[in-house]
């Protein structure tokens, strides 16, 4: 047989699982955006239109997208503060030991979401652990509303990224020539200088791609707004949401979609564009 | 120095607290995190006798154990087949893709496509779309490994008289076995894990609902120590899965 066809024939089912569960689907999101709901849920074949796109637009969602897009950033800036020295720690520590402290630390972003933002509500909830130990010493005597806020929101979605964050940024660190660094040292500046004008800008691809994935999950997250935030504000997951589970307004659910999935392209792009241009740099220097 | 490693250690204090706290309160006889009442194992006897959870429990089992064993052997066909043929962009692009699309996104496509086709939303649809995620995992660990795999052997095998298909079972399969497994493990953890799209392609009734909809349903109304225990089992079952797929794979775990 033809190697040609028979590598072929191996990826075909594959392929054509992705093809008819992911291609299609995605560009049936994107054509449901072009039609009126249903009387009953449901779309309208008949009625083609244009609305969903311009009332995707609507400052009342526009200010959700905003409003989402904040705590998204808050939290995407907070997790590479956060990710960025544990990541510089595991890079600079033994080789061997290297591997395991990576495990350790990536190991709960593959464990169930569910239950790591329900520890959070064991934690904070007004007789959880941290209030009733404020109170048991005295320091308060009213508990704390510390769940059901945005910052709870936001503190759920470092918790819940940051390991994907040190993951990035370790995989850029890791890249690194060490000679870099050394050649700065030899040259006078000091390990402050070095890291904020060698390392730093070179482990830049690391840290936007990080950030663009927090970013982009956060802001499409519904469960930790919903369990977290109480359900008191929402964000960009929470309207799509709405759209497909309660409204049963799909075309305008999808509308949304594609803004989300349009907001998320723009960021990689705008991410693989400055990591070229990165290396660009590198190569010339 | 000390600075970082002490920032390291923090940072893994504030990865594994609040798991932490979550198992130990388990096993508290009075579920307050108040008091403790000395251990017990009476909420994981309450675990055992819901039906409900059990319920679930069980068709998260049959939905893994389905979508790991069909993504298991797509996943690892794909990888030989892409890891023998000529680069392409637009094929790297759809096998990356399911590991970036927002997990919402797919969720509300594979509502639609589901809908629109007439299947009937049940355990099977969820299968079917947990497979898309799963296939696109098993794939990129099966690539890492033949990446050092040593064509030559398929070649002196072949060269040998072996047919194609022996080859397979008897060279490449052997040494890509480790990688494949722990794929398989990964895609098994992913699919039991696995909410928002279960929770969308599963249509209406307890019939379809899987352990993370039962702990949504559940977490929703708020603390209780049964939560606590459940919570306790899961994550246990989590951590083993991965510690044996690392191992399996020598260190690795794929980025998500």
């Amino acid at each position: 047989m033809n190697s040609r066809y028979a590598t072929w024939l191996l990826m075909l089912p594959g392929l054509l699982w992705l093809g008819l569960l992911l291609v299609v689907p995605c560009l049936l999101v994107f054509a449901l955006i072009f039609f009126e709901r249903g009387i009953y849920g449901g779309i309208d074949w008949q009625a083609p239109t244009f609305e969903n796109v311009t009332r995707a637009f609507d400052p009342l969602y526009l200010a959700i997208f905003l409003d989402s897009g904040i705590i998204a950033g808050i939290a995407t800036l907070i997790a590479l503060l956060v990710g960025y020295p544990a990541a510089y720690a595991i890079a600079k520590s033994p080789a061997s030991r290297q591997t395991a402290l990576l495990f350790l630390a990536i190991l709960p972003f593959w464990t169930n979401y569910l239950i790591r933002t329900y520890a959070w509500i064991v934690l904070l909830n007004p007789v959880g652990l941290i209030n009733s130990l404020l109170m048991g010493l005295g320091l308060r005597s009213q508990p704390l509303a510390l769940l059901y806020n945005k910052p709870a929101v936001v503190l759920g979605l470092v918790y819940s990224y940051t390991p994907f964050v040190i993951l990035a940024i370790y995989s850029a660190l890791q890249r690194l020539d060490p000679s870099y660094g050394e050649a700065s040292r030899d040259l006078g500046a000091s390990a402050f200088q070095t890291f904020l004008r060698i390392t730093l800008p070179l482990t830049a691809p690391g840290v936007a791609a990080g950030g663009v994935f927090v970013f982009v999950l956060s802001i499409g997250n519904f469960v930790t707004p919903d369990l977290l935030g109480g359900g008191k504000f929402q964000m960009v997951g929470n309207l799509i949401y709405d759209q497909f589970l309660s409204a049963r307004d799909w075309p305008f659910g999808a509308a949304l979609s594609a803004l989300l999935i349009g907001l998320m392209m723009l960021l990689l792009f705008a991410q693989a564009i400055a990591s070229l241009r990165a290396r660009g740099d590198h190569a010339r220097a | 120095m000390r600075a970082l490693n002490c920032w390291l250690i923090a940072v893994y204090g504030f990865l594994y607290l609040p798991i932490a706290v979550l198992m130990v309160l388990s096993f508290n006889r009075t579920g307050m995190p108040t008091a403790w009442g000395g251990f017990s194992l009476e909420w994981y006897g309450k675990l055992v006798e819901n039906p409900k959870i059990i319920g679930a429990a069980w068709n998260s089992l049959v939905v893994a154990v389905w979508a790991t064993a069909i993504s298991s052997v797509l996943g690892t066909l794909l990888a030989l087949g892409v890891e023998r043929s000529r680069p392409s962009a637009s094929r790297e692009a759809l096998l990356f893709a399911p590991m970036i699309v927002p997990d919402i996104v797919l969720a509300i496509a594979l509502l639609s496509f589901f809908t629109l086709i007439k299947f009937t939303l049940g355990l099977r649809s969820i299968v079917m779309a947990h497979v898309v995620f799963n296939l696109a995992f098993v794939c990129a660990v099966v690539r890492a490994r033949l990446k050092s795999y040593d064509w030559s052997l398929n070649e002196a095998s072949r060269d040998l008289g072996a047919t194609a298909f022996t080859t397979f079972f008897r060279i490449t399969l052997p040494l890509i076995g480790p990688s494949v497994l722990a794929g398989a493990l990964l895609a098994f953890t992913l699919s039991i894990d696995e909410f928002i799209i279960a929770y969308f392609t599963a249509g209406a009734g307890q019939s379809s609902t899987t352990l993370p909809m039962q702990i949504y349903a559940m977490i929703r109304f708020g603390v209780t120590p049964e939560i606590n225990a459940m919570a306790t089992v899961v994550m246990g079952v989590s951590f083993v899965m991965l510690f044996a797929a690392q191992r399996l794979n020598k260190g690795r775990l794929p980025g998500a």
